[in-house]
């Protein structure tokens, strides 16, 4: 068993799908040769040749239009879209056809379409390069909406998503893509794709998170150790739909909940949360459901960002108002 | 013109083409016709109909049932039986011709206006009806009829037609053109200036996909004319994405068939794609909630109506190939036929029922879903009882 980066546990999972299937492609800006702007793709094309590993031309509603079409046809895209900022031109595709053609079609057609999105911030990149924009798929009926926030997850996530027939955003956190984990490929995974995960059990109060933002979470906790605080941590994983069974079982335990996330705070996953806590566990809870997440303005220019993302100290700050409430 | 119009177009843009402005509004552009609208048969150096009378016969029957259809579906929609309709009056020929053109394997997309293509490719025309009443949203299996859902995102299914082409070329379906695979995008000159079809194009040249770019220019977006989408006739514009673009009398049942099927062997023995700019003219509103009288004259409409797709056939058949009107006479009846059982065929459609459709958003319901679904149903069961 050896160590290995999300990056590359999420290209030995792509490799896992195609070897597995041969309707899955792979297709996006930059992935053949040079393997992606991450190299998450790396090796595949010389591997599966240039039919299934795709470089398409710099269009993103093409890269979705067209993996549609592939999709009507039988096959399984997995679509890269190279950040976060770039899927906007692909946005009408996604939400009119990606997301509809299930319902439209009661149920005649099925899109098993991937869209892989390295996301967030925390890399000093150029603006439209550190975006979250994961809410604006969530709300979308007919869209499932994934994170991974460790290599082991990682690797069968994107599998997982692979496999479902129903099309899946998968968010990648792209400042996590160096982390390293033991994978162990043939322990088959614990959690299904729409189920939370909690990686630290805890009594005091509950950090739901996702993404990027599992390790700082987990820092976090292990900081509020110092403070006598015992803090669970709760990986998401899935936030459309979100796993309201897992929330709320964390919630009669610990009666506080802080959720982080890097994206905007307004309608954002957190407020979703919030809500649906309130109505299923009012009884429960010492201290109103809060959010230490971005602020409501466009990614700010990366020397800011550090001040813009949740950090270590703005969680524990949200520790210290949702136990002191 | 007024001075709103931008100065000629510099040369670069068309350097093969010389002037360029403002050809795209007049039929001087040469055309691909095998059919006057007088009905005399005429020549064409590339391009021939190779089918007999009885075909003729065929694509007539086509027109005038599915013209029948779709003044009955203007009906409907007139009488408050269907929220709206698009009508395809004017443009029979172009549909019947290229839909006609098509092997049991080729694959279609259309539009929302196709309803001739789907007639070709034996979609019942009531199923059409569904969309338009309210009571679904495409109410066929695409696989049933090679016939995709009609796409309302104007020029969206050309970005799918592209992606399934991939597919077939993945598959091994191409390199015979008789009996390899091609796929048809239907679209309109209004969508000719999305970025999804010129990104369908990009696609579909550089992977040299069988896809056959069908254009049916009708003149008219809604209420813009069709220099508000072009500066040059619309076929030239395949020249710059590298595969081949033709005009063709888009009235004219016989060369679109010939123009279409052309194309398609092309698409199937994997030379890859082309457009077809139908040139024709779209004789009713954009949908029946549009009025026409607002931004057009009445000549046009007179001008056009001397070149009736349906009109010209009528008179080959009449004069040159000795067809009766027992013939004609029974085309009528069988289109009366037709509509009738339309109409009580729209009438008898079942409204949906919510619940069922909760069902259909995701393959593997979500939780939430299912337990909105219940709230629903509950709720809806509260009132059961009441007067």
């Amino acid at each position: 068993m050896t160590k290995i980066t999300l990056g590359k546990a999420i290209n030995a999972g792509l490799r896992a799908a195609m070897e597995k299937d041969p309707k899955v492609v792979v297709m996006g800006e930059d992935i053949g040769k040079l393997g992606g702007v991450f190299r998450v793709t790396e090796g595949l094309q010389k591997d599966f040749g240039e039919d299934r590993v795709i470089d398409t031309p710099l269009a993103e509603s093409g890269i979705i239009g067209t993996a549609v079409g592939l999709a009507l046809r039988g096959y399984r895209p997995v679509c890269e879209i190279q950040f976060d900022g770039f899927v906007f031109p692909a946005y009408d595709q996604i939400i009119n056809q990606v997301a509809k053609m299930h319902y439209r079609s009661e149920g005649r057609i099925k899109m098993p379409v991937v869209i892989r999105i390295p996301y967030g911030g925390g890399i000093g990149a150029v603006e439209h390069h550190s975006e979250s924009p994961e809410t604006l798929f969530a709300h979308v009926p007919g869209l499932k909406v994934v994170s991974c926030g460790d290599p082991v997850d990682a690797y069968w996530m994107i599998q997982q998503a692979i496999s479902s027939d129903d099309p899946v955003v998968f968010f990648e956190p792209k400042r996590r893509y160096h982390e390293k984990a033991e994978l162990d490929e043939s322990v088959p995974p614990v959690q299904p794709l729409h189920q939370a995960k909690v990686v630290r059990e805890g009594t005091d109060a509950t950090l739901f998170c996702y993404g990027p933002m599992v390790k700082t979470c987990l820092q976090a906790a292990e900081a509020a150790v110092e403070d006598g605080r015992n803090l669970e941590v709760v990986d998401l994983r899935t936030i459309a739909p979100l796993d309201l069974a897992t929330i709320f079982a964390s919630v009669k335990k610990t009666r506080r909940a802080l959720v982080v996330h890097e994206a905007p705070l307004s309608l954002g996953t957190g407020s979703e949360i919030a809500a649906r806590v309130t109505e299923e566990c009012f009884y429960h809870l010492e201290a109103p459901v809060l959010r230490v997440t971005g602020y409501d303005t466009p990614y700010p220019p990366s020397r800011m960002e550090d001040d813009y993302l949740p950090d270590l100290d703005r969680v524990l700050d949200g520790v210290d108002r949702v136990m002191e409430y | 013109m007024s001075e709103s119009v931008p100065g000629p177009a510099p040369e670069v843009f068309a350097p093969h083409e010389a002037p360029v402005s403002p050809p795209q509004a007049s039929e001087e552009v040469e055309f691909v016709q095998l059919l006057t609208p007088e009905g005399e048969r005429v020549e064409h150096p590339d391009y021939s109909f190779d089918l007999d009378d009885d075909a003729i016969k065929g694509f007539y029957r086509d027109m005038v049932l599915v013209r029948r259809i779709d003044s009955e579906a203007t009906a409907l929609q007139r009488q408050g039986e269907l929220g709206l309709w698009a009508s395809l009056l004017g443009q029979e020929a172009a549909q019947i011709g290229s839909g006609r053109a098509l092997n049991d394997r080729d694959m279609v997309f259309p539009t929302y206006r196709e309803h001739g293509v789907a007639w070709c490719q034996g979609v019942d025309p009531l199923r059409l009806l569904g969309l338009f009443r309210g009571v679904d949203q495409g109410g066929w299996d695409p696989k049933d009829n090679n016939f995709h859902l009609y796409t309302i995102v104007i020029g969206a299914q050309t970005l799918h037609a592209t992606g399934y082409a991939m597919g077939q070329q993945r598959d091994h379906a191409i390199g015979d053109a008789e009996n390899g695979e091609a796929t048809i995008a239907y679209f309109g000159d209004g969508a000719s200036s999305q970025g999804d079809v010129n990104e369908a194009f990009i696609w579909s040249s550089v992977f040299n996909a069988p896809v056959v770019f069908f254009c049916q220019n009708n003149q008219w977006a809604i209420s813009e004319p069709i220099d508000r989408q072009t500066r040059i006739p619309l076929y030239q514009r395949a020249a710059g994405f590298g595969f081949p673009g033709v005009r063709v009398d888009g009235n004219d049942v016989l060369a679109t068939y010939a123009v279409t099927q052309q194309a398609l062997k092309r698409a199937r023995e994997g030379s890859g794609p082309s457009l077809i700019e139908a040139y024709t003219y779209r004789m009713g509103a954009h949908t029946t909630s549009d009025d026409p009288t607002k931004y057009r004259l009445n000549e046009d409409l007179e001008h056009w109506k001397l070149k009736d797709p349906i009109e010209r056939v009528h008179a080959y058949l009449a004069r040159h190939a000795g067809v009766d009107h027992d013939f004609f006479d029974q085309v009528e009846a069988d289109a009366d036929k037709i509509a009738a059982e339309l109409r009580d065929g729209c009438l008898a459609l079942p409204d949906p029922v919510l619940t069922d459709f909760f069902k259909h958003v995701y393959v593997e319901e979500t939780p939430q879903l299912a337990e909105q679904r219940d709230q629903f149903a509950a709720y809806a069961a509260s009132f059961e009882g009441e007067g």
